[in-house]
């Protein structure tokens, strides 16, 4: 697939300007931040509307609470910080009170994953999604770009209820349209094919793109779907795309247990007719080095996908 | 007519305890001990401080009050069927398959349930977070916050001190359930909270110290904490009320047995005739 724009820009950053746009459109939209808001970028809704900002201190359970309080009085509220610290840090607070309670409370995380960088594996969220996801009625998503990730943020605030939102620290070139869609529960083909099917959310997305391009040069006709929407997740479509392909490839920079690639597992449990395997961090912790190099030692480059799969699929 | 009224919450109170101990004890369930200390703190809150609509629960002027310590439950739901928040007879379905009244309590279930509680040390962070709305939106209702005194080991009541004291709201009033014993034993050999009073003080709070079974000292005191930041601790004897329950932690959370319930309602109906 020819990538439509040059241009590169972080999910982050889209979420910083995709706050302002709708700080200005909703009077009801509140949010708050642990200390982190020049990281996150809800420091330029914080700077716009100082009022509906609240900065919670480095303290990030009370940060929870509170949100959830103020969404009881009838207020849609948004909390930020790092991946690692939401909801790893503050599981409880999110499980016991704010889903429980069922608080119009969205969490939208930045710093998802290995793509962090030089900040190490301690800052290296590889555990959010499947924390996340395995809180009854939590809904996750992980946008695979900028554009994306501004459809995904207007959705959430305009739906009711909590979410976890994961966002990377790192530049991602721009591979969806003003007119793609987002539907909350949706997958989306961004390229058709009949060999093998590859999966991927969030920054992976463009390496599967990367990896099908390579390869289309050998042979093989892999689609590509980008799951932004891991719960709900399209159950339809992975199972269309399993009946087609018969060979499923989930690609994620996240740990193989519990995140995408589970899930993708979880959809297809009664189908013993497809191969399923999961490309992502293998139960280690990560480490220092730059985004792409990251990827490429921990096998989540497009010629490391490449090689896993014409390995398993010769 | 002020001191008739206290009487009239007094009674209410041995009332209400009655309600606990059978409850408890026909169910087979719940935490007594604790339920029994708080019980007159929650019958000044409902019927006597407290801005409600028990048929408009929603009612958004409302003050609010939140149960931080949720396994009161007990004596949460009493109260709250005393106001008519659901018919008295559904208390008996504590903890029982298909109940709104869980164990701890479950805002998504019962009505008059403002959040969910249970895990220790979040209430506070939830009222704190209602009054800064309530701020926001210029009313002037208060938000009441109950907490255990062995829930103030954990580091996110203070956590949620600092913030409203930072935000410097006044439209919240937390009353400590200070009856001194945590499951594991007495507070101060478990984890040491004193000065208490100090700690609050210095997280920018007012304290106020009172008897927590004294009715006119508690409804005078959550009168007067309206538009204020402040902490009432509240001495009070786990077991209140019944002579062999009465600093028994035995009772955290365990009930009567049959024949020590009818004991317990021998000795309430007694003090009952004495009010």
């Amino acid at each position: 697939m020819e990538i439509l724009n040059e241009l590169k820009k972080s999910t982050r950053q889209a979420y910083g300007e995709v706050l302002l746009e709708l700080g200005k459109e909703k009077d009801n939209l509140f949010v708050m931040d642990a200390d982190l808001s020049v990281s996150t970028k809800t420091c330029y809704f914080a700077k716009s509307f100082p009022k509906r900002f609240y900065n919670a201190g480095i303290a990030e359970q009370n940060m929870i609470g509170i949100a959830s309080g103020l969404s009881k009085t009838g207020k849609t509220v948004i909390v930020s910080t790092l991946a690692v610290f939401t909801p790893g840090r503050v599981f409880d607070q999110v499980r016991n009170t704010l889903v429980h309670s069922n608080c119009d409370v969205k969490i939208v995380a930045t710093h998802g994953g290995i793509s962090v960088g030089k900040d190490g594996s301690s800052h290296q969220s590889i555990e959010d999604i499947a924390l996340a996801r395995v809180i009854p009625g939590m809904r996750v998503i992980v946008p695979c770009d900028a554009v994306e990730t501004k459809k995904v943020i207007k959705k959430v605030v305009d739906t009711k209820g909590p979410f976890y939102v994961r966002l990377g620290r790192a530049d991602v070139p721009v591979i969806t349209s003003e007119e793609t869609e987002f539907e909350i529960g949706k997958g989306y083909v961004l390229k058709e094919g009949k060999d093998v099917t590859l999966i991927g959310c969030g920054m992976t997305v463009f390496e599967i793109l990367g990896a099908a391009d390579i390869l289309a040069s050998e042979n093989i006709d892999a689609e590509v779907i980008n799951m932004s929407s891991i719960k709900p997740i399209d159950g339809d479509l992975i199972i269309e795309s399993a009946n087609k392909t018969k060979k499923i490839f989930t690609c994620e920079e996240h740990s193989i247990i519990g995140g995408l690639g589970s899930a993708v597992l979880e959809t297809l449990e009664e189908k013993i007719d497809v191969f399923v395997k999961r490309i992502g961090i293998q139960d280690c912790f990560g480490e220092s080095g730059l985004p792409e190099e990251l990827f490429e030692k921990y096998g989540l480059s497009a010629t490391k996908i490449t090689e896993k799969v014409k390995k398993y699929i010769g | 007519m002020y001191k008739d009224s206290i009487k009239i919450l007094e009674i209410k109170s041995n009332i209400a305890r009655q309600k606990i101990i059978e409850v408890t004890t026909e169910v087979e369930g719940g935490h007594l001990a604790g339920s029994l200390s708080c019980i007159d703190i929650l019958i000044a809150i409902y019927f006597k401080v407290l801005k409600h609509k028990p048929k408009n629960p929603n009612w958004e002027n409302r003050d609010r009050f939140i149960l931080s310590k949720g396994h009161g439950a007990p004596a949460l739901y009493t109260v709250l069927a005393m106001n008519k928040y659901f018919p008295e007879e559904e208390l008996f379905t504590l903890r029982k398959i298909n109940s709104r009244l869980q164990g701890h309590p479950d805002c998504k279930k019962l009505p008059g349930i403002e959040i969910s509680t249970g895990s220790l040390g979040q209430g506070l962070s939830v009222a704190v977070g209602m009054a800064l709305g309530y701020k926001y939106d210029g009313k002037n209702s208060q938000i009441y916050c109950l907490l255990g005194d062995g829930e103030c080991d954990e580091g996110q009541v203070w956590e949620a001190a600092m913030f409203a004291s930072s935000y410097n709201l006044k439209n919240i009033t937390i009353i400590i359930d200070r009856n001194g014993y945590q499951i594991d034993g007495r507070t101060e050999d478990v984890m040491k909270l004193e000065p208490l009073d100090l700690k609050w003080k210095s997280f920018g709070w007012e304290v106020e110290e009172i008897d927590g079974h004294d009715m006119r000292k508690i409804v005078d005191v959550l009168d007067k904490s309206r538009g204020r930041r402040i902490v009432i601790i509240a001495h009070t004897i786990k077991g209140k009320g019944v002579s062999f329950l009465e600093n028994n932690n035995a009772y955290h959370a365990k009930p009567c047995s049959r024949k020590d319930c009818k004991r317990a309602i021998v000795e309430l109906s007694k003090k009952y005739e004495l009010i």
